[in-house]
């Protein structure tokens, strides 16, 4: 089957779609006793016309599963431990350190420690829990994201959007990976929310602080440099002039 | 695990010919399974000869009360391995059908596992994702279902950096995938697409394709050597996705998620690659993406959402004889499906039919009319699809190689060839006033002679007679 030389240069050029040629049919095409009509056609997954590519299928995978048995066993390595300061974990095997290094040091917040199946759950969750204008934004429009990726809903609140994931995702009602923040304020909660927040079973919990990692993490200083380098001082939002980012005593009356 | 697959070729000490009696053995018994409903494609993972090594593979049947003392541990042992060995124990109890039974019958036993599935302890989540893997892999669909509170974590843990633990993900959705409807009918709205996009994505190399920046990044570096999860991945993806159309659970939904422009622009990169490497092993992937797309172009949505979610694309048409010559090549059994997808984008679109003129593709198409009769069938009637536009599109079927390949045509004894081959030349008389003096000239009257008696013929042969004759 010898192809045009050209379809290869069309295949690597622009997107385009061909001007159509007029059509113009004639009523007695595909007339009695003739039964042409052009139509698209559906095989649903039994029909036969697929069993040539199911069989291929399949045979690929027993292939592989005997590939699997037949395979030596996994190389062991002389014990080493993690790399990343303060964790003590000691492995025989690469597999399996890279699995816990993906887990436990891969989306990691800097802020408060807590590890995360992915970057995009790591960005969230750094937006909605250490972004200080977030939380000046939320107050005025939809910021929560939904979770689910191509999804573009934003919600007012978290528990506003936990019930969208609920109900049009079907999610589980407890997704460990949508916690709300708890406590008032931003600049109060720094302190308190990395070691201990939400705290159930560590087997439960997989945004807790990994137990190696036992050491202080910067705390309320940095996020009050982060304020200032963004709110001047002088600013203030909201009535009142006692209503102020740097006040961690006064209790906000949102989130 | 393509490292493992062209593994397959080391010689096994036995003769080329007696291997390939065995997998004529081997797809003949799949067939008959395949007729009689029994096929069902699922993968399962592993690790046979770790253990062996550990000692003895004796599948034991667990009873409730060790299950829910294996559970125990794992979830409050004091010692990681210890906690690890009574996942591993709880996995290979898993194995047995029985085991699996019990298991999901005991309350609170898959919102455990699945606690320990999303811990903070990678090698607890490893062992936790491997006996949801064991669960997956049942014939049974009460167990899949029982897996339905997994999913949404199977589904995040797919953008995890993690290769083996995105394989058994992946995996074990597949299966579950396989088996069950109401997992079918839940991953769709838990955004599976999205989610295999993004796994393949973050999964590919950062090179830029040789295709250019015309296409989305999320498909461009598919098929780059790089990471070795990147056509594993692509073919679950695919094979996921074809199941879950066919199930027809929510077509709409996938097309205004924008499936149709996403399959099309993987098939322009299938078609690129098999340009570019002689791996075979790509129909895998293939066969799949094009039955997504084939299917879903029939769907009642692609014709009436509007904008960027159609297929409008030419260059789709050039990826895919690019394709038709590949399987000519590596796979001739995978022909039909590949013109299958042809007359399903050519039926009722003259702009397709006219990039089959304009892209100079129905000489090679006529090419094709000799490879089986199934073929013969489905090459005639996308030629059909283009005759009937119209003088237009008839205009450039005749004159040229079409009648003189219809005389051919004329000449077989199938039934369903011949009539599709008369079908077309009605239409071609139709249109074209001059083909049918052409046709009589070139003997045409005595090649419809030879069926004149032929029960399901005579009429359309008899009308054809008539019109070379009398116009």
């Amino acid at each position: 089957m010898q192809l045009p030389p050209a379809l290869h240069a069309r295949l690597a050029g622009a997107a385009g779609e061909a001007a159509p040629l007029p059509v113009q049919r004639d009523p007695l095409a595909g007339n009695a006793p003739f039964r042409f009509a052009a139509r698209q056609v559906r095989f649903p997954r039994e029909h036969e016309f697929f069993e040539d590519g199911d069989v291929q299928r399949h045979l690929y995978l027993q292939d592989v599963i005997t590939q699997v048995a037949a395979e030596p066993e996994r190389p062991r390595v002389p014990e080493f431990t993690c790399q990343v300061a303060g964790c003590c974990q000691v492995f025989d095997a690469l597999e399996d350190y890279e699995h816990h290094y993906h887990t436990l040091h891969g989306n990691v917040c800097s802020y408060c420690k807590r590890a995360f199946p992915s970057g995009h759950l790591l960005d969230t969750h750094i937006l909605e829990w250490h972004d200080s204008l977030f939380q000046i934004l939320a107050e005025r429009q939809d910021m929560y994201q939904c979770l689910v990726e191509g999804c573009t809903e934003k919600f007012r609140s978290s528990r506003d959007r936990k019930e969208h994931l609920v109900v049009h995702h079907l999610y589980p009602a407890d997704f460990r990976f949508d916690k709300p923040r708890k406590g008032r304020g931003p600049a109060s909660q720094v302190s308190t929310e990395a070691v201990g927040e939400d705290q159930a079973p560590s087997e439960g919990e997989a945004m807790e602080v990994c137990s190696e990692h036992a050491e202080a993490h910067p705390g309320p200083p940095r996020e009050r440099r982060v304020y200032g380098h963004r709110i001047p001082s002088t600013i203030c939002f909201g009535q009142g002039a006692s209503r102020g980012f740097k006040s961690t005593k006064k209790k906000s009356k949102r989130l | 695990m393509w490292s493992r697959r062209r593994g397959l070729l080391r010689p096994l000490g036995c003769g080329v010919e007696e291997l390939r009696c065995r997998r004529r053995e081997r797809e003949a018994a799949l067939r008959k399974a395949r007729r009689e409903q029994q096929l069902v494609s699922k993968r399962l993972l592993r690790d046979e000869a770790t253990e062996e090594a550990e000692g003895g593979c004796v599948v034991v049947i667990l009873g409730e009360a060790e299950i829910q003392e294996f559970l125990r541990l794992a979830q409050r042992g004091i010692e990681e391995k210890e906690r690890e060995r009574a996942l591993v124990s709880l996995r290979r109890g898993l194995q047995h059908p029985e085991t699996q039974q019990i298991f999901i019958r005991l309350e609170g036993s898959i919102r455990t596992l699945v606690g320990l599935l999303t811990s903070n302890q990678a090698l607890l989540q490893l062992e936790a994702a491997r006996c949801l893997h064991e669960l997956s892999h049942s014939e049974q669909s009460a167990v899949a279902e029982a897996c339905l509170p997994a999913t949404s974590y199977l589904l995040t843990y797919l953008s995890s950096h993690s290769s083996d633990f995105i394989e058994l993900c992946l995996y074990t959705l597949g299966n579950l995938i396989v088996e069950s409807e109401a997992v079918r009918r839940q991953l769709l709205p838990q955004g599976i697409v999205p989610a295999l996009a993004a796994c393949i994505q973050s999964s590919a190399s950062t090179d830029s394709s040789v295709l250019g920046s015309t296409l989305p990044q999320h498909i461009l570096q598919l098929l780059q050597p790089g990471p070795k999860l990147n056509l594993g991945v692509a073919v679950e993806f695919a094979w996921c996705l074809h199941y879950i159309i066919c199930s027809q659970v929510n077509n709409a939904l996938l097309i205004t998620q924008g499936a149709l422009t996403t399959l099309g622009l993987l098939l322009l990169d299938l078609a690129a690659a098999v340009q570019r490497t002689k791996n075979a092993g790509l129909e895998l992937l293939v066969c799949p993406v094009v039955r997504c797309l084939s299917n879903l172009l029939t769907e009642a949505a692609a014709e009436t959402v509007g904008g960027a979610v159609h297929l409008r694309d030419e260059r789709v048409v050039a990826g895919l004889f690019i394709l038709l010559q590949f399987f000519l090549q590596e796979q001739p059994s995978l022909l039909p499906e590949g013109l299958w997808l042809l007359n399903n984008l050519t039926a009722n679109s003259p702009s397709f039919c006219t990039s089959l003129i304009s892209l100079d593709l129905i000489e090679p198409l006529l090419h094709l009319l000799s490879v089986s009769n199934v073929v013969s069938v489905l090459v005639l009637t996308v030629l059909c699809n283009v005759a009937e536009k119209g003088p237009a599109y008839c205009q450039h079927l005749w004159p040229g190689l079409l009648l003189p390949t219809l005389l051919d045509t004329l000449a077989l004894s199938d039934t369903e060839v011949v009539g599709q081959s008369l079908e077309l030349l009605q239409l071609l008389f139709l249109y074209r006033p001059g083909a049918a003096q052409a046709f009589l000239q070139q003997s045409g009257l005595q090649a419809l002679q030879r069926h004149e008696e032929v029960a399901q013929l005579q009429d359309r042969v008899h009308a054809l007679q008539q019109t070379a004759l009398h116009g």
